[in-house]
């Protein structure tokens, strides 16, 4: 893969972190820049980006959620890939903002453009980029989760757990009901915290029961959720983002919620 | 029943902290989801059956003018007649008529959501008129006098002792609480019902499809209630909403394979019965009078606008049995006759916006209940399209709304956004780093209540990046 980095890349790649990954966990945008580069694409961070007006959109807001929208489209354009580590905003984005924009015919039009050009990461890694995973090394067990966006609205699910099969010394280990909902839900998880409780504990429950030393996934909503829920129960279950596995730097970052004593 | 849909709240949380409903709702998903998935696996097609079963629907609610005159044209023809129930007043009025008209004392009644949804019990119990509930489900929760909380399982709530209770104290008098065995209640529930069965003068049920080229009602049961109701009583009366109807008896096939599976995870439910007018002279059972009651409630008004998808429901509840929402709650805490997601579209739609304030909003949107449902209903898109009304109508929440507001306007101002977001996350960096989580923080307390925070890792990824990127080209 190195060879390629060195000649012509593939092609020029828009990483859009997502405002979680922004805010709270870079090395997710790292990793996910890095596994980009690593397969030969010129990766760029668009200054402009902030979020992908989700929470606007889903509380309802049409008018700040066509906004932000029209503001990814503008900051977006011109690159031949625009690649999202999360499902949830990348559906947004493919699914949504079409949808969002139909009555405004060019700006539909641009958002119909935008979305054939956006990948979730490990979609894009597995059918664009065609990446196998190599050279990575992780001892332990792991297990995944399903975020429902991603595997609703996009259709993700062999693809990362493609991907992990490259990583040496993991086992993966499926839990129970890994299709159901963490209880995350954006807004959900504020506006009714007690249901949403019992949604993540349920996860918990399934998860400890794999035995597995670390959860993943793909989605930094679900993984604060997950990791925020097995923290609170003192379970020594780790969480990271699928990216900092794939691209090794799981291991030298702390998992989510953890500390560095 | 009265819509207790604004409680959501208050209710959901009791029934999260209800150790007997919790124990009743585990074995919802456990039956209902795997039984479901054994058979829709093996179906040879059943992707393309949904998509039949959401044609077919899409295509008679676009021509439900045509369609639901020539059933009534059928019913006519066939000596049945049809009445036209534009709201729930008008639904009760014409069914206590009927039972007025032929005196009747007692009533015994199949399943009815839609007899449910314009509370047709506390009509006929004013009017003077006993009603008993045949469905074991129904019955049960008759004696609770407690709503359903599930619209295939009525009584999915109420475990094996409550039931023991329930029928020690209303069949002996009792209160031995010694639990019962299932073949037992059963077999006591029967018998009751049987003398009733013999005694009603009307029976009434609902459909779960009319057929419009026949003039035909199908109704579907696993206890045969459904057949006694109908078949014994002078008077059938049949009540159903609208959108029940279907061109031809073909399209009822469909529709028929598509419930069964999605319901109860069965090929075809045990009690299969077609219904064409009342007993003719050659038939030697079945009643003098048959009527079909054909409810709106709302149900054109939801045809012109953008939530006619939702018309499509063929009452499954598949989409309840896949909600983890549901799963965590139970269907009492969303307050009226339909629970789950489709009640979530429906409530608001029937009973009003602003009395169901939570119902779209209580709901993760993660999608579940669309990949399971029959005729393929966005049933999160509509959730989210009603969360829309909500907002243009001024219903959301002010807090909601000027929190939207201000993280719009930062949202929209990256560069504003880009210097807030470093100050924030630095503060909380430099708190949170060595934990690396917080257990308690100001302002966050809904997430914190029952999990961690997770702390940001430090700079922000946008400044992070554009470091580095000045460091390699340096």
């Amino acid at each position: 893969m190195n060879e390629q980095t060195l000649t012509q890349p593939r092609g020029t790649v828009a990483l859009f972190a997502t405002c979680l990954v922004d805010l709270f966990r870079p090395s997710v945008g790292f990793a996910s820049a890095q596994l980009l580069e690593q397969a030969g694409y010129a990766v760029d961070v668009p200054e402009a980006q902030t979020c992908c007006g989700q929470p606007a959109y889903n509380s309802g807001d049409r008018k700040h959620a066509k906004a932000i929208a029209k503001q990814v489209i503008e900051s977006f354009r011109g690159y031949d890939y625009v690649v999202v580590p999360s499902g949830s905003c990348g559906g947004t984005i493919t699914t949504h903002y079409p949808d969002l924009l139909r009555d405004e015919a060019s700006w539909a039009q641009a958002a119909r453009e935008l979305a054939g050009r956006t990948w979730e990461l490990t979609r894009f890694l597995v059918e664009v980029a065609h990446v196998e995973i190599s050279g990575v090394q992780l001892d332990g067990v792991t297990t995944y989760h399903d975020s429902c966006a991603g595997l609703r609205e996009l259709g993700i699910r062999t693809q990362p757990r493609q991907l992990l099969a490259g990583v040496e010394g993991l086992e993966l280990r499926e839990m129970a009901d890994t299709d159901v909902c963490c209880g995350f839900g954006g807004t959900f998880c504020v506006k009714y915290p007690e249901i949403s409780e019992r949604l993540v504990s349920d996860k918990v429950s399934n998860i400890e029961a794999t035995r597995a030393d670390l959860v993943l996934a793909g989605d930094l909503g679900c993984l604060f959720n997950i990791a925020g829920r097995l923290k609170r129960m003192d379970k020594p279950v780790r969480a990271y983002h699928i990216a900092e596995v794939l691209a090794g730097t799981a291991r030298t970052v702390t998992a989510i919620g953890e500390g560095e004593a | 029943m009265e819509s207790r849909a604004h409680l959501f709240k208050p209710s959901a949380r009791e029934a999260l902290d209800n150790p007997d409903l919790q124990q009743a709702l585990r074995r919802v998903q456990a039956g209902f989801v795997g039984k479901r998935k054994a058979l829709v696996d093996q179906f040879p097609d059943f992707e393309g059956l949904r998509d039949r079963g959401r044609a077919i629907k899409d295509h008679t609610l676009a021509h439900l003018d045509v369609y639901l005159e020539q059933f009534e044209a059928r019913v006519t023809e066939a000596g049945g007649q049809v009445h036209w129930a534009e709201t729930q007043q008008e639904a009760q009025q014409i069914v206590v008529d009927i039972c007025r008209q032929v005196s009747a004392r007692m009533v015994t009644k199949g399943k009815t959501m839609a007899g449910e949804e314009v509370q047709l019990n506390e009509a006929l119990d004013a009017a003077g008129v006993e009603t008993v509930e045949t469905d074991l489900g129904e019955y049960i929760i008759q004696l609770a006098k407690e709503p359903p909380s599930h619209i295939i399982a009525p009584a999915i709530h109420k475990t094996r002792q409550q039931i023991t209770d329930l029928f020690n104290e209303h069949h002996h008098g009792t209160f031995n609480d010694t639990l019962r065995e299932v073949p037992d209640l059963v077999n006591e529930a029967r018998g009751i019902l049987r003398e009733k069965f013999l005694s009603a003068d009307v029976g009434i049920t609902g459909a779960n499809c009319l057929v419009a080229e026949t003039g035909s009602m199908f109704l579907v049961t696993n206890e045969g209630n459904g057949d006694l109701t109908h078949s014994l009583p002078r008077v059938h009366v049949a009540i159903a909403g609208i959108e029940k109807l279907v061109p031809t008896l073909d399209d009822a096939s469909t529709v028929l394979r598509l419930l069964a599976r999605s319901a109860t995870g069965q090929e075809m439910t045990a009690y299969t019965t077609m219904v064409t007018g009342p007993r003719r002279e050659a038939d030697t059972d079945g009643p003098d009078a048959f009527h079909v009651v054909l409810i709106d409630n709302g149900r054109t008004r939801m045809l012109g606008g953008r939530f006619r998808e939702m018309l499509r429901c063929i009452r499954c509840g598949a989409c309840m049995n896949h909600c983890p929402v549901y799963a965590a709650i139970g269907g009492h805490a969303y307050g009226w006759v339909y629970p789950g997601p489709m009640g979530s579209v429906l409530t608001p739609m029937i009973v009003g916006l602003d009395k169901t304030r939570d119902l779209p909003n209580a709901c993760t949107l993660n999608g579940r209940c669309q990949s399971v449902c029959p005729v393929r209903i966005p049933l999160p898109d509509l959730l989210r399209d009603l969360r829309e009304a909500q907002y243009d109508e001024n219903l959301t929440g002010k807090p909601t709304r000027y929190g939207l507001g201000i993280w719009a306007w930062f949202a929209l101002r990256p560069r504003l956004y880009a210097a807030l977001a470093r100050v924030g996350v630095g503060l909380l960096g430099r708190l949170g780093r060595r934990r690396g989580r917080f257990r308690r923080l100001p302002l966050a307390s809904a997430w914190t209540a029952g999990r961690d925070l997770p702390a940001p890792q430090g700079p922000t990824f946008q400044a992070a990046w554009r470091n580095r990127r000045r460091e390699e080209s340096r």
